[in-house]
């Protein structure tokens, strides 16, 4: 069996056994973690097809994210709410109302577009002064989203948005994420970019144009940031710009690093295990504060767990639990070995 | 005459800050040319040592010499915790434990004190008022200028004239030549982060002195200034992070007098964008670094 594919069933498997355990236990909490932790996934991928095939770490992803978010928020809210939810917004926009399943890929193709437009110059730079930049663009969105009153309601929280992610829909886009990442990764692009990523002289010598084939896999991350957002959004249906910024930002990337950035597997497995950790400290939290143990509230455990978890990774096992090869090609190797006498 | 003086005043107390966040900033990615992202946090722990030590009734210098201290060690501390154990394995893990740590002290600080502002001891000094040649000015601004001025010179003696400093520009031109000729990798970058600590815990006073109270997102606006002010003047060059400072402050001043308040929310995205445009233009910055040579 194809080695990729063979990944590629295992991996969607895992995710429709979510569906289902969550499906058949009937616990709304339960559901609700699900759902997250697929809307996670779509957004842990999604970065994971930047940085594992070009190598360089993106803090721009988020923003893009939320430029999904909003760009989909913008284009359903229910026009009779739009006075109350957006009441500086354009009057040519006013009247704009489509399906949830229509705005979202259009948010996924609105964030590319930023994506596509800004990324064009930025993709020639690699190391320190690539992360400086990605940081400084995910700056400026942050502060464009915060202070563009007219469409983002400003600082304030945008509400009013129409529900339309379930767990089945977030389920279905975060396997489509996963075949795409995976198609992405053994396409001719992907390996291309992977040869950069080891040795970017070596690879640029042999006439690889690497700011070309970065921003392919930029823009593409940014694709499935777009509709990781706008899900979310339909999901919560009121958000404020500081959703967008540091904190989510540092958790996307955590569950990528200690999962294994340069592998699928790795941002699958990665997902699955730090939302288990974060619910998990997130009712010990809850279970404290409402014990009253501690004279003020507790917050930030989770963070600091998270924190110290991916410095240990990055110690221990640089390349997180999945550092080169997916897990289909582990199977297919040990397979190999029991089934062939030699 | 008297809006000249104003507006140089403010330049130059702005930029004085400036340019020392920039300096402790570049001090450490000179020598390891990494970026440390927890750079800010090592204002936020000037803050809240400054608060914590606030009701034992020292004498104010006593206390910001503690506040500083703890800056020094919890800069020393970001070496042994997000950059030794990784540093020879790749870039991106560093960047990634940095902002890690970063994170860490974020929380840390919001677990075990609290997510609300706490008020910090600031001596009558940086609430008074002065008036020089006409113009009214906190005397805040004054002494801003005043520690940028003295800590600026300190520095460079000490990077001309000791053997420290001459290890350390050897080390930041070709680390590993430096190495082979005896000097003490470790020590050197120890003592980077800990100059590194110095300048932010000074800095971090002056700063939180303008606003008097401490939170544990302080740090994020430090580390901005200190980023786009490096990449301006030039990621390796201690006088260029310098000259970043204050022409970064310079900028700043200009958009404050003249922008229109509709576009004044937008500065930060003004400035982020200057950064994007003067790396692709000039990917060093404005003033060249020491030859490159290759790192660890």
């Amino acid at each position: 069996m194809n080695r990729t594919l063979l990944t590629g069933v295992i991996l969607s498997a895992l995710v429709v056994l979510l569906v289902l355990v969550a499906e058949l236990l009937g616990i709304r909490v339960f559901e609700r973690i699900a759902t997250n932790l697929c809307l996670s996934l779509i957004l842990v991928i999604g970065l994971q097809v930047f940085m594992g095939n070009s190598g360089i770490l993106s803090f721009a992803h988020i923003g893009f994210m939320g430029v999904g978010a909003y760009v989909s928020a913008l284009l359903t809210i229910p026009a009779q709410m739009k006075g109350m939810a957006l009441p500086d917004l354009y009057e040519v926009m006013q009247g704009v109302q489509l399906s949830p399943y229509l705005a979202i890929p259009i948010a996924g193709v609105a964030a590319a577009a930023v994506a596509a437009a800004a990324a064009w110059p930025l993709m020639r730079l690699s190391d320190a002064a690539a992360v400086i930049t990605s940081f400084a663009l995910l700056v400026v969105l942050h502060t464009i989203l915060t202070n563009w009153s007219e469409v983002t309601n400003g600082p304030r929280t945008l509400f009013g948005l129409p529900k339309a992610t379930d767990l089945l829909l977030a389920a279905g886009v975060a396997i489509a994420a996963i075949v795409v990442a995976l198609a992405f990764k053994e396409s001719r692009t992907g390996r291309l970019l992977r040869t950069s990523r080891d040795d970017e002289t070596a690879s640029a010598a042999m006439g690889v144009d690497i700011p070309q084939l970065r921003w392919r896999a930029f823009v593409l991350a940014a694709f499935i940031a777009g509709i990781g957002g706008a899900l979310w959004g339909h999901f919560i249906t009121s958000f404020s710009p500081n959703a967008f910024y540091l904190h989510q930002t540092f958790v996307v990337l955590g569950m990528l690093v200690i999962g294994g950035a340069n592998t699928v597997t790795g941002a699958v497995v990665g997902t699955f295990v730090v939302t288990g950790a974060f619910e998990g400290l997130r009712s010990l939290e809850a279970g404290l504060n409402e014990a009253k143990i501690f004279s003020e509230q507790v917050v930030g455990l989770t963070e600091v767990v998270l924190a110290l978890a991916m410095i240990a990774v990055l110690i221990l096992r640089p390349g997180g639990m999945f550092p080169a090869r997916e897990i289909g090609v582990t199977l297919a190797r040990a397979f190999n070995r029991k089934g062939a006498p030699s | 005459m008297t809006f000249a003086l104003q507006f140089v005043i403010d330049v130059l107390s702005l930029g004085g800050a400036y340019a020392l966040m920039a300096l402790g900033l570049v001090i450490v990615y000179g020598i390891l040319r990494l970026v440390n992202f927890a750079y800010g946090e090592l204002i936020m722990v000037a803050g809240y040592t400054l608060f914590l030590v606030g009701g034992s009734g020292l004498p104010w210098l006593v206390m910001a010499a503690v506040a500083v201290l703890m800056a020094v060690l919890t800069g020393i501390a970001t070496d042994y915790v997000a950059f030794r154990p990784v540093r020879a394995k790749s870039v991106t893990a560093v960047l990634i434990t940095s902002f890690a740590f970063s994170t860490l002290l974020q929380n840390a600080a919001l677990l075990f004190i609290s997510p609300r502002p706490r008020n910090v001891p600031m001596p009558e000094l940086f609430s008074q008022t002065v008036e020089i040649a006409g113009v009214t000015t906190p005397l805040r601004n004054v002494v801003t200028i005043v520690a940028a001025v003295v800590l600026l010179a300190v520095f460079a003696v000490l990077m001309r004239r000791t053997v420290l400093g001459i290890a350390m520009r050897a080390a930041a031109s070709n680390f590993t030549m430096a190495r082979m000729l005896g000097v003490p990798a470790n020590l050197i970058i120890s003592s980077a982060f800990a100059i590194s600590g110095l300048l932010a815990g000074v800095v971090g006073i002056l700063w939180i002195g303008r606003i008097g109270s401490v939170v544990p997102g302080i740090g994020l606006e430090p580390l901005l200034v200190a980023f786009i002010a490096t990449v301006i003047g030039g990621m390796r060059s201690l006088s260029g992070a310098v000259l970043g400072g204050f022409l970064l402050a310079f900028i700043d001043t200009t958009l404050n007098y003249t922008l229109s308040q509709d576009l004044l929310k937008f500065r930060d995205a003004f400035t982020f964008g200057l950064v994007i445009l003067i790396l692709l233009w000039r990917p060093e910055g404005l003033l060249k670094g020491p030859a490159t040579g290759q790192r660890t």
